[in-house]
């Protein structure tokens, strides 16, 4: 095999060279961009808009908390119910034919939203708070069936429930021992004591925070302010950012995806719809970057470049017709 | 005796014996020599049609990488808090923020201009390929920054992309509401990634030298 370095003096033979300083070019593209970059720094700063927490949550909208925390009881939000990783609720993992590795890999990263969420929790603030502990044990001695008809009851009253002083009011009626449970909780929740105890779990040092992400994701506050944002996934909310700010305008593809047919669509094509768009999403941007990759080897992808007449632009010097000899190459 | 020896190893010219040709070390020289002689890492003399705005976009995705990588390492050094509560702080995650958008404006100038030069001719495949990979990478870089940023965008990203990441399987392994994942994923082992991979592209490109025009005389068709 020829060695690269006498590779490019035959490929050159015969090609006018001319004088070109490869470093000061570059010297001179960091100063130009760290000068473009130190003004837009220092003139348009950027974005920062403070996180959520689980107490400006329980603070700010009392009701959308306590109905959470008692939809986790209920099993009926998104966590509870979502599947892998998190848990086994059948058939609710994505699928393109026979294409599911959501239900592959199963359950690696546990999350039980009842427990995790409300019950232990409140377990660890039952530690002084007789009638809590009272009400958490009639609450667990309790009957399936009979925590059904308390948590139906419960929720439909919420609908109608008021806020005095943070406190979450419902109009009287049979709820067993979940008012004490959920008022405690809220309470724990406006101190910011649960944004500690959903992340210690047993450790001392902790990063990882999948389970309050979770929880504050299932109500509704959050995802109000990120409408509001312009974050969501219908909003191209991927690729967007908070404020006036560029987001991450590089993954416009991804997102274009979610705004089309039939990702968009229930019935679907081909077995593609808005319950599996994830996965086929996923799927086809894989599929095109390796067509990316791969353009120098597929007939027409590559063949474009010598039909369209920009590279006469980019190499007009080498392409303007010339009034003597040509000593192109 | 022995440091007389390894002396007089290094005085030795170039030639080599039998012995020193089983030298794995003597090899890797020899070959780093061949295929990437000085004069083509760092030529003086370049072919004249190269005299287009198009070959700057690269050298600019260079030098916006290197700020991307020093505020980044002055980010990292002070810790993923600091930057939220000090006007330093602050003005090195601009810096950084602003930097990462002006490296993706212009690797993707890069990217269509070598696509509309057809610059994998002549045995430049592999240069375009790695390139792919690394716009691949960089995609992926920004995004655990995005999730770095310990603000409500990341909160929101981050529960927005693990429907994506879980319904495709890879959620399992790349949590991406796990901060201390995605931290250590976005400071060391992605900057590394692309770091590397920027580096290879160049020494190919470097090595081979800039394509020729598009149907001049000794060079393939796209």
């Amino acid at each position: 095999m020829r060695p690269m370095g006498a590779t490019q003096e035959a490929y050159y033979r015969g090609v006018r060279m001319v004088p070109y300083d490869l470093v000061k070019e570059l010297m001179l593209a960091m100063a130009g961009i760290g000068v473009v970059a130190v003004l837009f720094a220092a003139f348009l700063s950027s974005p920062d808009v403070a996180p959520v927490t689980i107490a400006t949550w329980s603070q700010s909208d009392p009701i959308d908390f306590v109905t959470t925390a008692t939809g986790e009881l209920s099993g009926s939000t998104t966590s509870a119910g979502y599947g892998q990783p998190y848990n086994s609720t059948p058939d609710v993992a994505q699928s393109w034919g026979p294409i599911s590795p959501q239900a592959w890999f199963g359950i690696r990263i546990p999350v039980d939203s009842a427990n995790a969420f409300v019950i232990e929790p409140l377990q660890r603030a039952s530690f002084s708070n007789t009638d809590l502990g009272t009400s958490l044990s009639t609450w667990q001695n309790a009957s399936a069936d009979q925590q059904a008809k308390w948590l139906d009851a419960y929720t439909t009253a919420l609908a109608d429930a008021t806020v005095t002083d943070g406190k979450v009011a419902v109009a009287a009626g049979t709820y067993g021992p979940l008012p004490v449970m959920m008022s405690n909780l809220l309470g724990v929740a406006q101190s910011g004591g649960l944004d500690g105890l959903l992340v210690i779990n047993g450790r001392f040092y902790q990063t990882d925070y999948t389970q309050p992400l979770l929880f504050m994701g299932d109500g509704g506050y959050l995802d109000s302010l990120a409408t509001q944002a312009n974050l969501t996934g219908d909003l191209w909310g991927m690729m967007n950012e908070t404020g006036q700010y560029p987001g991450q305008t590089w993954l416009w593809l991804y997102t274009m995806w979610y705004q089309v047919p039939p990702f968009t669509s229930d019935t679907g094509f081909l077995g593609v719809n808005a319950g599996n768009a994830d996965l086929v999403v996923i799927i086809l941007m894989t599929a095109l970057t390796i067509v990316l990759a791969l353009v120098p080897f597929i007939p027409i992808l590559r063949d474009i470049p010598r039909w369209l007449p920009i590279h006469r632009l980019i190499w007009r010097q080498y392409y303007r017709p010339r009034k003597s000899a040509p000593t192109r190459v | 005796m022995e440091v007389k020896a390894t002396m007089s190893e290094t005085t030795k010219p170039a030639t080599t014996t039998a012995g020193e040709s089983q030298s794995w070390t003597l090899r890797a020289r020899q070959a780093v020599e061949r295929n990437l002689p000085m004069d083509h890492l760092l030529p003086d003399r370049q072919p004249y049609y190269i005299g287009s705005w198009v070959y700057v976009f690269g050298v600019i995705t260079i030098a916006t990488l290197v700020w991307v990588i020093v505020s980044g390492v002055v980010l990292s050094f002070f810790g993923p808090q600091w930057w939220h509560d000090s006007n330093v702080g602050r003005f090195f995650n601009s810096l950084h923020y602003w930097s990462v958008q002006l490296f993706f404006v212009f690797m993707v100038l890069h990217l269509w201009g070598q696509y509309f030069m057809a610059g994998w001719r002549d045995g430049r495949a592999a240069t375009w390929m790695i390139g792919v990979v690394i716009f691949g990478i960089s995609i992926l870089t920004a995004f655990t920054g995005y999730l770095s940023q310990q603000n409500f965008a990341a909160q929101f990203v981050a529960l927005n992309a693990k429907d994506a990441m879980n319904g495709a399987g890879i959620g399992v392994f790349f949590n991406v509401l796990n901060f201390g994942q995605m931290y250590g994923l976005h400071v060391m082992l992605l900057p590394i990634g692309v770091t590397f991979l920027v580096v290879a592209h160049i020494v190919m490109v470097r090595a081979r030298g800039v394509v020729k025009p598009i149907d001049a005389e000794g060079g393939a068709r796209p």
